[in-house]
C-alpha cells in the first residue's frame, strides 16, 4: 500500500536536451493516474525515470516513504507493462509469469498459487503451456498485466499498453483493466496506477486523475470533469475532448451597457456571469474557447447570436458535425441529427447561439484560462 | 451475344492459359537443370576425393572417373596407422582439445563483451569500439611475430594454450563485432522487463539476452569450429612436438615423412577431417542460418 511522490524531478540528456523541466506530481494510494500528452511530451520518460529505466538528472522520486532515486528497477516495488508486451519469447507463459518470483526464490507453492489466481483473474488459464509467438494481440496483453500482478507491487507502471490493440479489442481491455483496478482494490492489494497514454478517451474513460503533459511540464493535474469543465490553459482545452475546442481570437469590451465580445467584424453580447467569472478584468485581446457541443444553431428569432457560412456537414449517425467558418475562424458544431435540417445548412448562412456558462477566455500570450472564478 | 461466341472465348482463355502453364514449367526445369548443373561442378571434387580415396594408388592417376573399378579399404586402414609413432586418432584428439576450449571460450567471451557494448555506455566506449573494428580490418599476417615473441616469452610455445586462449579471451572480433550487430537488432523490452522483475546485470545476460541471442552464438560457434580445423599456420608456427599436432598438420606429416607418397593415404584421412565439420554444419544448420540471416527474432 503506497502512493508515490514525484519532487521537481528533472531529466537532461547529454547536458544539452531537457526533456524534463522540474516535474512535481503526487499519486494517492490506490489512484490510477494518467499521464497523458502528445508525442514527445516526455510522459514515457517520466514514467521509465519512476521505474529506475531511466536515471534521475535532479528532483526525487519515492514510493511509499522511501526514495527509489537510487535503487535498481527490480528493489522499487514496482511492476510494468510495456507498450508490445515484451514477454520473453523463449519462455511459456507459465515461465513468464513465474520469473520473478523464480528470481527471487519463491517457494514452489507459493509461485503455483499465484499464478493460478492470477491466470483465473484474467483468463489465461489455457494459455499456460504456450509460447508468446502463439499468443494473439489480446491474449498477449494479458499475460504482460498478468506478470505485473503476479508480483504484488506497490504500484503499477503502465507504458501505452493498449495502443498495439485493434479498436475494438481496446475498448474491450479499457474496461477490464478499470475493473482488475476496483478488484484489486477490493482484495486490499496495493492498486496504485501510473498509466501512460496519448489517447485521451483512455485518459478520460480509465483515470481517477488525468496529468495532462507538453514539452517535459505538467500543464494540468485534475479529475476528468474538472479538466473537461475547467481547462487551465489553451493547451489542456484543446487537447481533452472530441471534436476539439474551438479556439478563437476575439475583444474583449466593456461598457456601461455590459460587456460583448467582438469576434471579426461580429459582437456578442456576454452575460453578466460570464463577467464575473473573470479573474482579469481587462478589456482588450483574448483567446475565446468553446466546445463544439457549447454551440449550436439558433432558434428562429434568437438574438444575440454569431453568424457564421456551414462549409462542410458530416453525419455521425446520432450526432453531425458541422464545420462552419464564423469571421473567417473554423468552429466545428455538434448538433443532434434528431430534427435537424440539411437542406437549411446547405444554403450558406446560419446563425449560432453560444451557451455563455461553457465559454472559456484565455489570456492570449500565456494560454492562462481567466474565465475560472475564484 | 449468342452462347457460342462466350463458349469461344472461354476456349480461347483456357487455350492460353494452358500454353502459360506450359511455358512456366519449361522455364522451371531450364532452371533447375542449371542450377544442378553448376552444382555438380562445384561439388565434383568433393566427389572425386571421396571416390578417390577408395582406390588403389594406381588408378588415382589413371582414370579421371570418381567411382573406384577396385574399391579398397588400403588407404584408410595405411592412412590411420601415419608413419609416425601416433596414429590418427592422436590428431583428432589434438584438434578436439584446441577446438574445445576456444569454442566454449569465445562463444562466453564474444557474447559477453558483444552484451557491454551493444547495451551499457562507458567512458571511452567509441574508443574501444574503433579498436575492435580495427582488429577486424588488420590482416592476420601483421600480428603473427609480436604474438609469437609474446607466447614464447610467456613459455607457451609447443603448448595448445597460444591456439586458444586469445580466442578465448574474445579476440576474435569478427566474432564480438557479429553478435553486436545481431543484439542491436533485438529490441531492449524484455531485458527491460526482466529488470523489473528483479534480475541484476549477470541474470539478464544469461536468462534473457543469451536465449535471444542462441542463433547468432550457434553460428559464431560453427564458424570457430570450422576455422580451427582448417587452421594450419597457428599449429605450424607454435606447436613443434608430433604428438601435438593436430589433423591440418598430421595431414602434411604424410606428405613430408616419405619420398613416394601415398595419395589414397592422404586423400582418406582428408575425407576423414573434413567429416566432423560436415556433421556439425548439418546437425546445426537450422540455427546457423537463422543467425547469419540476422534480426531473427520475431514478435
Amino acid at each position: 500500500m503506497a502512493g508515490l511522490q514525484i519532487r521537481n524531478v528533472e531529466k537532461v540528456y547529454g547536458n544539452k536536451f531537457k526533456a524534463v523541466h522540474g516535474i512535481s506530481l503526487d499519486v494517492k494510494d490506490g489512484e490510477f493516474m494518467v499521464l497523458v500528452g502528445p508525442s514527445g511530451c516526455a510522459k514515457s520518460t517520466l514514467l521509465r525515470m519512476i521505474a529506475g529505466l531511466e536515471t534521475i538528472t535532479a528532483g526525487e522520486i519515492s514510493i511509499g516513504e522511501r526514495v527509489v532515486n537510487n535503487l535498481v528497477p527490480g528493489k522499487r516495488g514496482i511492476a510494468m507493462v510495456f507498450q508490445n508486451y515484451a514477454l520473453y519469447p523463449h519462455m511459456k507463459v507459465f515461465k513468464n509469469l513465474s520469473f520473478g518470483m523464480r528470481l527471487q526464490r519463491r517457494p514452489r507453492a507459493e509461485i503455483e498459487s499465484g499464478i493460478g489466481h492470477v491466470s483465473r483473474l484474467l483468463e489465461i488459464e489455457e494459455l499456460l503451456d504456450r509460447l508468446p509467438k502463439q499468443l494473439s494481440g489480446g491474449q498477449a496483453q494479458r499475460v504482460a498485466v498478468g506478470r505485473a500482478i503476479i508480483k504484488k507491487p506497490e504500484v503499477f507502471l503502465f507504458d501505452e499498453p493498449l495502443s498495439n490493440l485493434d479498436a475494438k479489442l481496446r475498448a474491450a481491455m479499457r474496461v477490464r483493466l478499470t475493473s482488475l483496478h476496483k478488484q484489486l482494490k477490493q482484495e486490499g492489494l496495493s492498486s496504485t496506477v501510473v498509466y501512460v497514454t496519448h489517447d485521451q478517451v483512455e485518459a478520460m474513460t480509465m483515470g481517477d486523475r488525468i496529468c495532462v503533459m507538453k514539452d517535459g511540464r505538467i500543464m494540468q493535474v485534475a479529475d476528468p470533469v474538472t479538466l473537461y469543465d475547467r481547462p487551465e490553459n489553451t493547451f489542456v482545452a484543446g487537447f481533452i475532448g472530441t471534436p476539439e475546442m474551438n479556439l478563437f481570437s476575439a475583444r474583449l469590451h466593456k461598457g456601461a451597457s455590459g460587456a460583448s465580445l467582438e469576434i471579426g467584424k461580429q459582437r456578442m453580447a456576454l452575460d453578466p456571469s460570464v463577467m464575473a467569472r473573470l479573474t482579469l478584468g481587462d478589456a482588450g485581446e483574448v483567446t475565446a474557447g468553446i466546445r463544439p457541443q457549447h454551440i449550436a444553431p439558433a432558434a428562429a428569432g434568437a438574438s444575440n447570436t454569431l453568424e457564421g457560412r456551414v462549409s462542410h456537414v458530416e453525419f455521425m449517425g446520432h450526432e453531425i458535425y458541422l464545420h462552419v467558418v464564423i469571421a473567417d475562424n473554423a468552429f466545428i458544431v455538434v448538433t443532434q441529427s434528431a430534427g435537424f435540417d440539411r437542406a437549411k445548412a446547405s444554403e450558406g448562412a446560419m446563425h449560432f447561439t453560444v451557451a455563455q456558462d461553457a465559454l472559456h477566455l484565455f489570456d492570449p500570450v500565456s494560454g492562462k484560462n481567466i474565465s475560472l472564478g475564484s | 451475344m449468342t452462347t457460342t461466341a462466350l463458349s469461344a472465348i472461354a476456349l480461347e482463355t483456357e487455350r492460353t492459359n494452358r500454353m502459360t502453364r506450359r511455358l512456366q514449367r519449361i522455364s522451371a526445369a531450364v532452371r533447375y537443370l542449371i542450377l544442378a548443373g553448376v552444382g555438380l561442378v562445384m561439388l565434383y571434387p568433393l566427389i572425386w576425393l571421396i571416390g578417390a580415396s577408395f582406390k588403389t594408388n594406381a588408378e588415382i592417376f589413371a582414370d579421371p572417373g570418381f567411382i573406384p573399378k577396385e574399391p579398397t579399404l588400403n588407404g584408410y586402414i595405411n592412412g590411420w596407422k601415419t608413419s609416425t609413432p601416433y596414429t590418427f586418432a592422436t590428431f583428432f584428439w589434438n584438434t578436439f582439445l584446441i577446438i574445445l576450449p576456444k569454442t566454449v571460450g569465445t562463444a562466453i567471451s564474444a557474447t559477453a563483451v558483444a552484451y557491454g557494448f551493444a547495451r551499457f555506455e562507458f567512458p571511452f566506449k567509441k574508443l574501444f569500439f574503433a579498436t575492435v573494428i580495427a582488429i577486424l580490418l588488420l590482416p592476420n599476417v601483421v600480428t603473427r611475430i609480436p604474438q609469437y615473441l609474446l607466447f614464447r616469452d610467456l613459455g607457451w610455445l609447443d603448448s595448445f594454450l597460444p591456439l586458444w586462449v586469445p580466442s578465448a579471451l574474445a579476440g576474435d572480433a569478427f566474432f564480438v563485432f557479429m553478435l553486436i550487430q545481431f543484439l542491436r537488432a533485438i529490441p531492449r523490452d524484455m531485458e527491460e522487463a526482466a529488470r523489473v522483475d528483479g534480475a541484476n546485470t549477470l541474470q539478464v545476460l544469461i536468462f534473457i539476452v543469451v536465449p535471444l541471442l542462441a542463433p547468432a552464438i550457434v553460428s559464431v560457434c560453427l564458424f570457430q569450429i570450422m576455422w580451427t580445423m582448417n587452421d594450419f599456420l597457428g599449429p605450424l608456427i607454435y606447436i613443434s612436438s608430433v604428438d601435438k599436432y593436430p589433423i591440418s598438420l598430421a595431414l602434411k606429416l604424410s606428405i613430408d615423412t616419405t619420398e613416394a607418397f601415398d595419395w589414397n593415404r592422404i586423400l582418406a584421412m582428408s575425407v576423414l577431417a573434413l567429416a566432423p565439420s560436415l556433421i556439425i554444419f548439418f546437425l546445426a544448420q537450422k540455427q546457423f542460418i537463422e543467425g547469419i540471416s540476422s534480426g531473427g527474432v520475431k514478435g
